[in-house]
């Protein structure tokens, strides 16, 4: 029953990602990743991790591409204004060339990973992703990485502002 | 076909296609914004591994580090907009090829 929501799902995403690189407007690129974003929300909720699922639409669907949506409106961008998108006609072989290794990585990964022999999923408490659990363990054994992650919030929230004043003074 | 649990691997083999995805777009687009776009579907495509492990194993710290990965794209993506805005500024254009200050 999980595999009947699962592959839907996961074309679902596929497919989108495949629309934000080959969509020629950058509103369209935008709109798919959001699109991606609520299918990945999807799958995560399908792996028992809700918490994640609920953040991942609220910080990426929400914030991250609101944020996105705005630098595109206001740098003006319009369809086609790379109008060379493929690839750089110096280097065409090289871009080329790095795709196919791309291709490659894929496939020898494809290799690797269905030797895998993990098919069930382990006995899950109830507890599985829930805010409790995640909460416990990010104020027990991570509390270093949350504070750390909370100056680096800081310190790219000022970035930001001074990255973008018109004038330094 | 109507097993009841999804196998690892194949969550694993969904991560690693959106990842490829995400560096043909770096590599074969010439737009500032959306090669930013092809970033966070590879740091996406990477949430989905730590979660599937998470789950086959019954830990949490998958989830911790999915976390921590949101945190980071927040911060990369308002800092690089910033750069992209500050970068529009000074050259009206987005096709990172004109972007070559820099270079050797």
């Amino acid at each position: 029953m999980e595999l009947l929501i699962f592959y839907p799902l996961a074309g679902f995403c596929v497919v989108l990602a495949l629309g934000v690189v080959f969509n020629t407007s950058p509103v369209g690129s935008a709109l798919s990743l959001i699109g991606m974003m609520l299918g990945l929300a999807g799958i995560f909720v399908l792996q028992q991790a809700h918490f994640i699922a609920i953040l991942q639409i609220i910080i990426y669907a929400g914030a991250i591409m609101v944020l996105f949506m705005f630098v595109i409106m206001l740098l003006n961008l319009k369809k086609g204004d790379d109008a060379g998108w493929i690839a750089r006609d110096r280097n065409l072989l090289l871009s080329v060339l790095t795709g196919l290794l791309a291709v490659g990585i894929l496939y020898k990964l494809s290799d690797i990973i269905f030797t895998a022999k993990m098919n069930t999923p382990a006995i899950l408490p109830d507890s599985f992703g829930t805010v409790a659990i995640i909460g416990e363990t990010l104020f027990t054994d991570f509390v270093l990485p949350f504070e750390v992650a909370s100056i680096l919030l800081l310190a790219a929230m000022v970035g930001a502002v001074v990255l973008a004043k018109t004038k330094l003074d | 076909m109507l097993e009841d649990t999804v196998p690892l691997s194949h969550y694993l083999m969904l991560s690693a296609t959106l990842f490829v995805i995400g560096i043909v777009g770096v590599l074969v687009r010439r737009n500032v914004i959306v090669v930013f776009m092809s970033i966070e579907i590879m740091l996406n495509a990477v949430n989905i591994s730590l979660i599937a492990f998470d789950n086959y194993m019954n830990l949490s710290s998958g989830q911790i580090f999915s976390f921590m990965v949101m945190c980071v794209a927040a911060a990369e993506v308002s800092v690089g907009l910033a750069i992209i805005i500050a970068l529009h500024r000074n050259k009206p254009t987005v096709n990172l090829d004109e972007f070559n200050l820099l270079k050797w």
